[in-house]
């Protein structure tokens, strides 16, 4: 039997404005279910008597009628948005102790219509990972497992307590970020939805910065209607954000309509790699089959510059991130190495930065500052620039030949057990991204939908990549999708 | 391209993160693989392409230059490993 906290958020919102739930008891069930959940370590900051008073004040608002679509939902949010007053640390040592004083566009915006704040949810160190193992408070664990085996499976990264949160129905919906997949392949290992919007769709201010160009937050929910309801209350324009786009956010609900006939699918055939699981190649066919049953007509396409998105990514994300990571110098915030007597201001950054950062980190850090030194700016930096304007054009030519989206599979395999790749190449795990990283790159909304369990009951999911400014028909889509997989596996509850 | 243990110092330096001289070595293998990942950008013919400045075409934005914050020193000031009298604190800069 599935409490309260176990409600999709749209039929959260009705039994809400029908009053037959209140908001403060809604509220209850999630905190009830949180405190029950550490062996998940999802949340990693809990936030009670907020949650209960922005309860209180959504009661107040539902009683009065002033009840906007989000008004008394509870949800999860990934560390990485700063909350003010409360523990913001991208997932990171160096940010130990901070406190925002101010509070992020996208959580302002929510607040404001009603939405209730849980907590901060776990995450890969400052959105730097696949399996949330870089984080500094220790990996989330993925609610499911491989049948009767109880090895701990990664709930992917770098959002992975939000997916981890929203599958073990401790929120009704959680916050995101995907710079080169970390919505859609977390939301991909736990069977739940994930979208990430056009960039500039949703406001990055307040959000902690790792790449700039590619960084975008998104909803993360247990249904494609809940991820169009959230959405909808995180876009809109933000002078702040000088990237965020002055565009009227349309109604994401509405054009769920169900109707895809006569539509356009491209199947790209630079998806199909080698040694992909026959497992997720069958499910890729069988998801065209899905949208084709429903009318739309599909066609292969071809993307030729796929294969080289990823190591585009891995200069271009390691760059920006040098450049934005520079502020964490132990001076305006966070920690500060003890310094030994006679060390000056060098020291001081360099021993606080070697402390404070985690190992990924580091690396990147140092990565990024390589392909930007004098000398190697041109080979590595503007060569992956280039490349990055080639990968874009090719989705621009596939949509200007009348495709109206594409549909791949979101991840090269599912869950991993968490540990497996601790040995392994950093690159081998960067592999985990090569579904996702082009649609970063391209500045494109993408979803991905659970669609079955696989053999061994773990979910699998596909990817429907769309125009960018187009969520609409996106999500549309994706509704399609989901209707027809019909996804309802729930993980067996352990913790 | 391989990095050599002296490139890897000097990044290491550049980044500002102190690396211990025991470690460089291995840092140095590290970011070798990792960039010889990167060389199939190579492969790509980008003669004739721009690099990407913006992925969707837009001017960015023009504002007012008027003040729009301010007067709170105290927030400023209030996650600051070391503040004193209105100030950072850190370790002496001018000789």
């Amino acid at each position: 039997m599935t409490g309260a906290n176990g409600l999709t958020i749209a039929a959260a919102r009705e039994a809400l404005r029908r009053r037959e739930i209140s908001a403060v008891d809604l509220t209850m069930a999630c905190l009830t279910a949180m405190d029950a959940a550490d062996r998940l370590n999802a949340f990693v900051h809990t936030t009670p008597e907020i949650a209960l008073a922005q309860a209180r004040a959504a009661d107040q608002r539902l009683a009065a009628g002033d009840a906007p679509a989000l008004c008394g939902i509870p949800l999860g949010i990934k560390d990485l948005f700063c909350t003010r007053g409360v523990p913001s640390q991208a997932g990171s040592h160096i940010l130990r102790g901070f406190r925002p004083e101010y509070e992020s566009t996208v959580t302002r915006r929510l607040f404001d219509a009603g939405a209730v704040m849980l907590g901060k949810l776990n995450m890969d160190e400052f959105a730097m990972g696949s399996s949330n193992e870089t984080s500094c408070y220790g990996p989330a664990v993925n609610p499911w497992r491989r049948g009767n085996d109880d090895a701990a499976l990664t709930p992917g990264g770098s959002s992975g307590g939000s997916a981890a949160a929203v599958v073990a129905d401790l929120c009704l919906g959680a916050l995101g970020t995907d710079t080169g997949g970390s919505i859609r392949q977390p939301a991909a290992f736990t069977g739940i939805t994930g979208l990430k919007p056009t960039y500039g769709r949703v406001s990055r201010w307040g959000i902690v910065a790792f790449a700039s160009s590619l960084d975008q937050a998104g909803p993360m929910t247990r249904s494609v209607r809940d991820a169009a309801i959230l959405l909808g209350g995180m876009a809109g324009h933000d002078p702040n954000d000088s990237t965020s786009a002055d565009l009227p956010v349309p109604d994401f609900e509405a054009a769920l309509t169900g109707d895809i006939r006569g539509r356009t699918i491209g199947i790209p055939r630079e998806y199909r790699m080698d040694g992909m699981p026959a497992e997720i190649e069958a499910l890729w066919a069988d998801g065209a089959a899905m949208l084709r049953d429903a009318g739309a007509t599909i066609t292969e396409i071809s993307l030729p510059h796929t294969r080289y998105a990823l190591p585009a990514y891995y200069v271009i994300a390691p760059a920006e991130a040098s450049s934005n990571l520079a502020r964490y110098d132990g001076v305006r915030y966070g920690h500060r190495a003890a310094l030994a007597s006679g060390d000056g201001i060098t020291e001081m950054y360099e021993k606080t930065r070697a402390e404070g950062f985690g190992r990924e980190v580091r690396r990147r850090v140092m990565i990024g500052t390589y392909v930007l030194s004098a000398g190697f700016y041109d080979a590595y930096y503007n060569r992956a620039r280039k490349v990055r304007a080639l990968v874009r054009r090719d989705f621009d030519l596939a949509f200007a030949a009348g495709v109206d989206a594409i549909l791949t599979p979101a991840t090269p395999t599912t869950a991993f057990p968490l540990g497996q790749m601790a040995d392994a190449d950093p690159v081998a795990m960067y592999l985990n991204d090569v579904f996702t990283v082009t649609v970063n790159l391209a500045g494109l909304p993408a979803i991905a939908v659970p669609a079955r369990l696989d053999a061994t009951g773990l979910p699998m999911a596909l990817q429907l990549i769309g125009r960018p400014w187009d969520e609409g028909a996106l999500l549309n889509h994706a509704h399609v999708l989901e209707r027809a997989a019909g996804f309802v596996a729930k993980p067996g509850k352990w913790w | 391209m391989a990095i050599d243990i002296e490139t890897a110092r000097k990044v290491a330096k550049l980044a500002r993160i102190r690396v211990e001289a025991e470690d460089l070595p291995a840092l140095a293998r590290e970011l070798s693989g990792i960039l010889s990942f990167m060389e199939q950008l190579n492969e790509v013919d980008v003669a004739d392409v721009a690099p990407m400045v913006s992925v969707t075409p837009m001017r960015l934005p023009w504002r007012a230059d008027v003040v729009t914050d301010g007067g709170i020193q105290a927030e400023i000031l209030a996650n600051a490993p070391d503040a004193r009298e209105g100030f950072f604190a850190v370790p002496k800069v001018v000789e």
